[in-house]
């Protein structure tokens, strides 16, 4: 097999069923393998790409694991505080109104620390992208509670399981933001099956389309696993995804073109 | 000759933004300078020179807002007061940090805590010894009146984007306030993206084919690498300090004492200084401009040559050690200061002149 690959002659324009897009830098990703940050970088980039539009797009990355996402995506990029995100991309989009400007963020960073953020910067309909990746954990900083825990999961600051009654309940952040005025587009996907991968690649497409006809804020949440966090491997990881995250974080579409689903 | 106008010290700095040709304006109401917002709303410079005027849900968003802009390359600014000027340090670490070019204005109010709405100097430490964590300086600039306010807003920008740092005008409550003549510069237009992206080769406009893409970040997690970060910023300051120091003297020459003082209690003491020279005590002020970099050498100089040194302060005592460490202990220095919103009258300076180091 390593030799088929090996002939130069067979590595022809019309032989390639697929490649990687050029806008993903050749760089060892920092994630964990069968962490979903890096086929969801993969998507935004491809999407970028086919789009045609890498000279005209600025994006602020987060605090938390894909706080290096800009040494991974070749566009220009900025780096926010945790949870400021979204302010960064309001004021670019403002100031930039013909550049495409997208956040992407983790669950800490988006639901937590950055709640003010993100909730104004969809209240105001910014006519900017946010990804929001929600694996219900902080990865970064060693698998800590985040607002997404699930009730009952263990984390190393809810080491007995997320207690209700002195923790509060995990925060379903996509639902209320999908009832802001403002808002466009607002999903919720997974990337870890080829068939949920299609689906978010899908879903940043139709969020750059509704930017580029200026029509308010689109919001796409990725619903994804932590296998380190959760101590779990990447398979069993994404089969506790699908049968303790997908309850209560149910995939597809809230809002299409402002209008509840 | 520019346009000369009658207005408040707040009002001013937001005509002197719009004339510089800043982007953007981003901020949250606060008392005592929610009127630098209110006068960009009602004139509406984004109909003009389409400059971007945002009211943010916090000091925290406004700041990060002004991260995203300058980070971009635009000339973006906000202004606050000490409790948001408070909640922005996270901001304004983290421009100091990615060398962002931006200005800050700080219409300072009595403190600590919630503290009080009238004028005070108590935010000096925070303005000029860095404020937010890690080791970086802004460029301080102390005005003292409101032609000042306007001035200062054209210089602040020049410095910003000429050392790529973050600046800061340290008001006050009474010079956001007060209203007097001020004469304006001519109105400078906004670059275009075409002169921005030739002036800011390092913002992030959108990645061109033919260069590598821009990061825009504070982040360095090797330690070799984040030393490399910060001596590049101590050399900054430094070249700073080499280059941008501003003061005034004022009846310095056949002075025995002086005071000096910055922003408001300068011009108390300017007052002052006629008061007792009226007595026939010979005395003169020096008022430092900038506070970062601040006159180390010059006040040495004119103050070693004194009987004796009054720092004026609306503070508990901030400047003063600046002072100290300019002069040496040669010269008798004492501080005079009122706070938590009292300004002190001519008189009371006077009058701590007499008892504190011609009686002392």
């Amino acid at each position: 097999m390593e030799e088929l690959f090996a002939k130069p002659e067979i590595r022809k324009p019309e032989n390639i069923v697929y490649k990687k897009t050029n806008l993903m830098i050749d760089r060892p990703l920092s994630y964990c393998p069968g962490c979903g940050h890096g086929t969801t970088h993969r998507m935004l980039m491809e999407v970028i790409e086919e789009m045609g539009i890498q000279e005209n797009t600025i994006g602020v990355s987060p605090v938390g694991c894909s706080v290096l996402a800009y040494d991974f995506l070749d566009i220009d990029m900025l780096g926010a505080a945790h949870g400021r995100a979204p302010a960064l991309a309001s004021a670019i989009k403002r100031l930039w109104p013909n550049r495409f400007v997208f956040t992407y963020q983790g669950d800490g960073d988006l639901a937590a620390i950055g709640t003010a953020e993100t909730i104004h910067a969809c209240n105001r309909g910014e006519n900017i992208t946010i990804i929001f990746i929600n694996n219900g954990i902080y990865g970064m900083t060693g698998g800590q509670m985040a607002p997404t825990t699930l009730e009952g999961m263990r984390t190393a600051t809810s080491p007995y399981g997320r207690d209700i009654a002195t923790m509060g309940y995990p925060l379903k952040i996509t639902e209320l933001i999908a009832h802001l005025p403002g808002v466009n587009y607002v999903t919720r996907q997974a990337v870890h099956t080829p068939n949920h991968v299609r689906k978010t690649k899908k879903a940043i497409r139709k969020a750059f389309e509704i930017q580029k006809e200026k029509k308010g804020l689109s919001f796409i949440e990725v619903v994804s696993n932590c296998n380190s966090g959760w101590k779990l491997t990447p398979v069993q990881a994404n089969k506790w995804m699908e049968e303790n995250m997908f309850p209560f974080y149910p995939l597809g579409d809230m809002k299409i073109d402002g209008k509840l689903v | 000759m520019g346009e000369l106008k009658l207005m408040k010290g707040n009002e001013a700095i937001a005509e002197a933004a719009i004339r510089a040709g800043c982007d953007g304006y981003f901020g949250y109401p606060i008392t005592p300078q929610s009127e630098v917002m209110e006068y960009l709303m009602a004139q509406k410079p984004f109909e003009r020179t389409g400059m971007v005027v945002l009211q943010a849900e916090s000091e925290v968003a406004s700041i990060n807002m002004v991260y995203g802009g300058a980070g971009t390359g635009k000339k973006v600014m906000t202004s606050s007061s000490s409790p948001g000027i408070s909640l922005m340090q996270e901001g304004i670490s983290y421009m100091a940090g990615a060398e962002l070019p931006a200005l800050i204005v700080n219409a300072v109010r009595g403190g600590p805590g919630l503290g009080t709405i009238q004028p005070s100097q108590a935010d000096y430490f925070q303005a000029v010894k860095g404020g937010g964590h890690g080791d970086y300086k802004l460029i301080v600039l102390a005005p003292a009146s409101v032609q000042e306010m306007c001035d200062h807003v054209k210089l602040g920008f020049d410095l910003a984007f000429k050392y790529r740092t973050p600046v800061m005008i340290l008001s006050d409550g009474a010079i956001g306030q007060m209203m007097e003549k001020v004469v304006f510069f001519d109105q400078i237009p906004r670059r275009t993206d075409e002169e921005l992206m030739k002036e800011c080769p390092w913002a992030a406009v959108g990645k061109p084919k033919n260069r590598e893409h821009i990061r825009i970040t504070s982040l360095d997690l090797d330690p070799a690498g984040q030393e490399r970060v910060n001596l590049k910023l101590q050399a900054k300051y430094k070249t700073i300090e080499e280059n941008e120091i501003l003061y005034e003297e004022i009846q310095c020459k056949d002075a025995e004492y002086l005071f000096v003082a910055f922003g408001l209690s300068a011009r108390i003491c300017q007052k002052a200084t006629d008061l007792a020279r009226a007595k026939g005590i010979k005395v003169g002020l020096f008022r430092p401009i900038t506070l970062f970099p601040f006159p180390i050498q010059q006040i040495a100089a004119t103050g070693n040559r004194m009987k004796g040194v009054l720092v004026v302060e609306m503070n508990a005592g901030q400047m003063i050690e600046d002072v100290k460490l300019s002069m040496g202990s040669k010269v008798k220095i004492e501080h005079f200061g009122r706070f938590g919103g009292i300004i002190p009258s001519p008189d009371e300076v006077v009058n701590a002149l007499e008892q504190k180091i011609i009686g002392g």
